[in-house]
Formats: structure tokens, C-alpha cells, sequence
């Protein structure tokens, strides 16, 4: 057999590449089991006691900003992709004027460096006089992602036909009925992706969170927070448990589709 | 129409002075046309000419600059969509994808509350005998097959007119032979009204009882089928429906019966009836399966014109009949179909031919040939949605 460099040098990197993405999410599952005392930097042995006490180091903290990142991330990603769905629609469907300057506009946030945007909004927050809270928090992400569900959504709708809600309308189907049982189910699965990208920026938004939180901590800034006198075990145990269910929702999403193809050929 | 109720029979479609701009251009001019309940009407031309924006009108999913729409003699011009009896078959049929063949059929029912839509919508289904595919998804259905759900889902609402959008478009020609059948059985059966738009002639022709041939957004012509091919009145139809040898020249003698034209030299008579002009310049012309093609030159008939000699420039064999084409000098080109009585072509290229016709087969135009090009080129025939949607695309892209 001939000798190929290539056979052998592409599998190499495959694994190399590999192992070069896992390695910190390997190092933080494994270490949400770690019997540590302080800091979680040296392996002390193992311990489910973090899983399962995780709501009682520093009277709950970590779970207190996991649950502050849980509902700001809910809030923003409902407000961003209704107001989002709306205007890609809009973008889409109507003339009006400046509808290209608005469509250009709205790639402004994702373009602009988030410390600027941040400060940004910090000093317009200051400057009108508004504490900074929740509150403030969820209107610097759900500004932040609009952007995401309108270039989203946008393409969905882009390649929607519009003979389908013509049809619908000649069918006896009013507006809202139009919408309700033509045009918003055939834009679900953008809409739903723009919800997931929407909820993943917002739970981990540090930059600008940071800038208009106030006293407010959300996850990503507990970890930054701690991470100058030693991360504990449990930021560890939360971070695992929401990669683990990430796991799950995407492979449980593959395994029904895979399912509904399996049975929509058979039918075939 | 109320909710909960059928139409009874197929109603009137009266168009009152309509006329439709777009920001940029008219689509169509003034356009008056009454087509009475039960018939099948087909409003023919090539893309660009009205046409869709027509049926579009009637639909009630484009509103009209100025004119108004009558079905069943109630004036409709102000309703919305959904309130009109009305179905139309989508050229793209525009089946819903996320629902199944029976629910796209049962959607029209369902809007409107009538009892039991899925027993109806297995009803419609079995007339387009595709009951037992109602499960599946439009997706999983050939082209022919969703043809045929788009129409059951039309038909099954059983509305005073039904609007058929170039539905035959993209199916193969085999299927569409069966469609055609199809149409014209079902329209029978239920006694609709059916308005059709097709670019297709041939289509135009075997299914409807009366064509329209629309261009540049005004009627040019209407009539039965025979009507139109047999004595079109202007160069556009002439040409469109099927194909004409056209001459121009000045009419030299006329008499209450004929008036006869001279054409490069040679006399060519029409009957007076026949044609719509009897002074001054006219265009005549003479269908090409009309035309007897001579290898000598034949005696005089005066009961026949007679032109040539000319020389065989074409010559193509298709089975049961042979095009030729002949050039004659200070005329023209002239298409003529031949029957293959013997067997292969009787004349070959470079021959030297004459061609004769029965003074009863000519006809006189109203226009002139120069007006038009002799063939429309409608390979481009898109309806205005998808232009609209091209468009769409492209400032998309653009952006």
C-alpha cells in the first residue's frame, strides 16, 4: 500500500481539534465534582456533595444568579422575538420609506464592539435618571437581541411564497386566520431558532450586562466576580447542567426528526 | 356569500371598465367582458399581457384603479378575499406544506363552517381520485397529483366561479392531456363557471367554449375556438393562435361579394365578408394547412388564388404532416402544412413550387401585420406574484 501523508494527517488533526474543543468543557464537568474547599483549581477528590447541596454555598448565590440570568434571558427573548418577528415581516413584506436604512440600522448592534454599546447604554440610563436593575438589564438584551431575530426571521420570510397566503385568503381565511394557521406556523422554525439565539446571547452576556446590572448579578457575572478569589464548585455543577441539557434538547430535536423522516418514507 | 352555504350553481362574471396601474406601468387598459354562469372561458395571451392581473382582480387579491367586478350581478369590487365566492387554482399551486392533503382541502370548509368538512374533503378527493393519499404531506406528491389536490381543494367549496392560474403549466404533456380531460369532466359534473388564464393555445382552444386572446391589457379578440382561428381579426391573433401567412397591399378591385388585393404583382381575391377593411392598404392572409402546394404550375381556377413560382427554402418531415417553407419573390417567406398523403415529402429544398387556396379560406385584418412581430416569444410567461416575488428576492439581495 502506498504510503499517503494525508491519511494519516487528518485524522491526527481531527482528534487534535477535537480534543482542543472539549478539553475546558471536560475540565469543568469534571470538576463540578471535585471535593474542594475554597478555590476548585487542584483535584481533592471526588464528591457528589456539589450536585446535590449546589443552592448552599455563600447562602445561594449561585443559584441566585442562575435564576436571575434564567428569567432575564425568558424576558428578553419574548420581548426580541415578537418585536423582532414583527419587524422582519415588516422588512419584508411592505414598502415604506427607509425601509433599507432601517434594515442597515439594525446591523449596527451586532457590528458595534459590546463595551461601546454597553457604556453606551450605561450613560443614556444615567444621564435620564433610571436606576440600573432587572429592568434596565432586559432592555439592554432584548435591544441587543432584535437584531438576531430580525436577520433570522427575515430569511424565513424571505423564502416563504406568498401564493401559500394568497391561497389561504382565497380560501374563506381572514387576516388573523391567515396568519394564525398559514403564515406563523411555516416561520415557526425560524422563529424558534431566533428564540434559542436570542435566550443563548442574553444567558451569557457579560460585557453590557455588566455595565447596566447595578447591584443585579446574573450568572456570568458570578463567575467573573469569583473568579478573582477562586470559582467554587458549584458555578461548575450549573455550568454542566446547562451544557447537559443543551445536549439533550439538540439530540432529542435529531433523534424525532430522524424518526418523522424514517416514517414519512415508509408512507412514501 | 354567508358562511355555511354553497353556491347553488355556477354565477355571472361581469367586469365593468376595468383598469389596473402598477407604480410603472398599466397592466391592463380598459377591459369590459361578461362571462355567463357555467361556461369555460379562457383568457389567452402571452406573459405580460393582463392577464393574471386579470384573474388576480377577480380573486380579490389585487384591487382595480378604476371599473368594477360583478359576480352573480352583486358588485364584489369592495369585498375582501375571503368574502367572495371564489376559488382560484394557484399556478403553483400553493398547497399548504405543513398541513396534510386532506386538511389542505378541508382548510376552505373549515373557514367558512360548513358541517362536516372531512367527509366533503374525502369527497373532493375521490372526484380527483386521490382519496388514498389524504394522509400524506403535499411534498410527497408528484406534480400531477398536486395538480390535482389544489383543484379538490378549490372545488370542494363549491364556488359560483372558479379561477384556473396556467395550472397546467409545469406538468409534462401526457399528464397534461389528462388534466385537460379532467377539467372539462369535472366542469361538466358540477357546473361551475370556470375562468382560465393559460399562455397555451392548444390548451386554450380544446378546453374553453369561448377564448378571449388578450395583449397589452386589452381584449383584442373573442369568440368560440373555430371563430377565432378561422377568421382572426387582427395580425396579433392571427399569429398567436396558431400561425398565418400574412400579405400587404392595396385592394385593386372591389365588389359586393370580393374585394381582391394586390400583392407584389400577383392578385389575390377575399370574400367581402371576410374581411374588415375594403379600401385603401389591407392585410389578407390564408392559414398555412389551407395552402396546396404544386410542383407544376397549375391551371388557372377562379375559384382559387394562386401564388408563385417560389422556391422551397425548408423542408420538415413530422409524421402525419410536412412543413414547408417557400420564398417568393417581392413576398416573403410562406409557411405551408402538407398531409403526408404519399409517402415522405413531395417537394424538396430548392424546388421550384406554386401554391394555390380557395378564395373561402382567406382572411381580411383590421390592422397591420407590421404592427406585431410575427412570433411572441412567451418562454418568460410568469405570472405577476412570482415577478413580485423575484423582485422581492432581488432587493433582498441587494440590500
Amino acid at each position: 500500500m502506498k504510503f499517503s501523508l494525508g491519511k494519516l494527517l487528518l485524522p491526527l488533526y481531527t482528534v487534535l481539534a477535537l480534543i482542543f474543543l472539549m478539553v475546558p468543557i471536560v475540565y469543568t464537568f469534571v470538576f463540578s465534582f471535585n471535593d474542594s474547599l475554597k478555590s476548585n483549581i487542584t483535584w481533592r477528590g471526588f464528591t457528589f456533595d456539589k450536585w446535590l447541596n449546589v443552592c448552599q454555598v455563600q447562602n445561594g448565590a449561585v443559584c441566585e444568579a442562575f435564576g436571575n440570568s434564567v428569567l432575564i434571558g425568558v424576558v428578553a427573548t419574548v420581548a426580541a422575538t415578537t418585536l423582532g418577528t414583527m419587524i422582519a415581516i415588516a422588512l419584508v413584506r411592505y414598502r415604506f420609506r427607509f425601509r433599507s436604512q432601517t434594515s442597515l440600522l439594525l446591523f449596527l448592534p451586532m457590528a458595534t464592539p459590546e463595551v461601546v454599546l454597553g457604556a453606551g447604554l450605561a450613560a443614556q440610563f444615567l444621564s435620564l435618571g433610571v436606576p440600573k436593575d432587572m429592568v434596565t438589564i432586559i432592555l439592554a438584551h432584548t435591544m441587543f437581541c432584535i437584531s438576531f431575530v430580525v436577520v433570522t426571521v427575515k430569511a424565513r420570510v424571505a423564502s416563504l411564497d406568498p401564493a401559500l397566503e394568497e391561497a389561504g385568503r382565497d380560501l374563506y381565511g381572514s387576516a388573523t386566520q391567515v396568519f394564525a394557521r398559514i403564515t406563523f406556523p411555516l416561520l415557526l422554525p425560524g422563529i424558534l431558532a431566533a428564540a434559542l439565539l436570542s435566550f443563548a446571547l442574553s444567558f451569557d452576556d457579560f460585557i453590557i450586562t455588566n455595565f447596566n446590572s447595578g447591584a443585579v448579578t446574573t450568572f456570568p457575572k458570578y463567575i467573573y466576580v469569583s473568579a478573582a478569589r477562586g470559582i467554587p464548585a458549584e458555578a461548575n455543577v450549573i455550568a454542566s447542567a446547562v451544557f447537559i441539557l443543551a445536549l439533550v434538547l439538540v439530540v432529542t430535536a435529531q433523534v424525532s426528526r430522524a424518526a418523522k423522516e424514517k416514517r414519512l418514507a415508509k408512507q412514501g | 356569500m354567508n358562511s355555511g352555504e354553497f353556491a347553488s350553481a355556477g354565477a355571472d362574471l361581469e367586469l365593468v371598465g376595468i383598469q389596473k396601474r402598477f407604480p410603472g406601468f398599466t397592466a391592463i387598459e380598459h377591459l369590459d367582458l361578461k362571462i355567463p354562469a357555467g361556461s369555460f372561458f379562457a383568457l389567452l395571451g402571452p406573459s405580460g399581457c393582463g392577464k393574471t392581473t386579470t384573474l388576480r382582480l377577480v380573486a380579490g387579491l389585487e384591487e382595480p384603479t378604476n371599473g368594477r367586478i360583478l359576480i352573480g350581478g352583486t358588485d364584489v369590487t369592495n369585498q375582501k378575499s375571503f368574502q367572495r365566492p371564489v376559488n382560484t387554482v394557484f399556478q403553483s399551486y400553493a398547497l399548504f406544506p405543513h398541513m396534510t392533503v386532506l386538511e389542505n382541502v378541508a382548510f376552505g370548509l373549515r373557514r367558512r363552517r360548513i358541517d362536516d368538512p372531512v367527509a366533503k374533503a374525502h369527497e373532493a378527493l375521490r372526484l380527483v381520485e386521490l382519496d388514498h393519499l389524504a394522509a400524506r404531506r403535499p411534498q410527497q406528491l408528484s406534480g400531477g397529483q398536486q395538480q390535482r389536490v389544489a383543484l379538490a381543494r378549490a372545488i370542494v367549496n363549491r364556488p359560483a366561479l372558479l379561477l384556473l392560474d396556467e395550472p397546467l403549466g409545469a406538468l409534462d404533456l401526457k399528464l397534461r392531456r389528462q388534466m385537460q380531460l379532467e377539467l372539462k369532466t369535472i366542469q361538466e359534473e358540477v357546473g361551475l363557471t370556470f375562468l382560465h388564464v393559460t399562455h397555451d393555445q392548444e390548451e386554450a382552444m380544446t378546453m374553453a367554449d369561448t377564448v378571449a386572446v388578450m395583449n397589452k391589457g386589452r381584449i383584442e379578440q373573442m369568440g368560440a375556438p373555430e371563430e377565432l382561428y378561422e377568421l382572426p381579426r387582427t395580425a396579433f391573433v392571427a399569429n398567436f393562435l396558431g400561425q398565418s401567412n400574412l400579405f400587404t397591399g392595396p385592394v385593386v378591385g372591389s365588389t359586393s361579394e370580393a374585394i381582391s388585393v394586390d400583392v407584389a404583382g400577383q392578385k389575390v381575391v377575399v370574400p367581402a365578408a371576410r374581411a374588415h377593411r375594403h379600401i385603401g392598404e389591407v392585410t389578407i392572409g390564408v392559414r398555412p394547412e389551407k395552402l396546396t402546394l404544386h410542383v407544376t404550375e397549375p391551371v388557372g381556377d377562379v375559384a382559387r388564388n394562386l401564388m408563385g413560382p417560389g422556391r422551397v427554402i425548408d423542408v420538415s418531415f413530422s409524421g402525419v404532416s410536412t412543413q414547408y417553407l417557400v420564398e417568393i419573390a417581392g413576398i416573403g417567406t410562406l409557411i405551408v402544412f402538407a398531409q403526408n398523403m404519399a409517402f415522405g415529402p413531395v417537394a424538396h429544398e430548392g424546388s421550384e413550387v406554386w401554391l394555390s387556396w380557395n378564395i373561402e379560406h382567406g382572411f381580411g385584418l383590421e390592422d397591420d401585420a407590421s404592427a406585431e412581430p410575427r412570433f411572441e416569444a412567451d418562454d418568460t410567461t410568469r405570472s405577476i406574484a412570482t415577478q413580485k416575488r423575484s423582485s422581492l428576492l432581488t432587493e433582498l439581495e441587494g440590500a
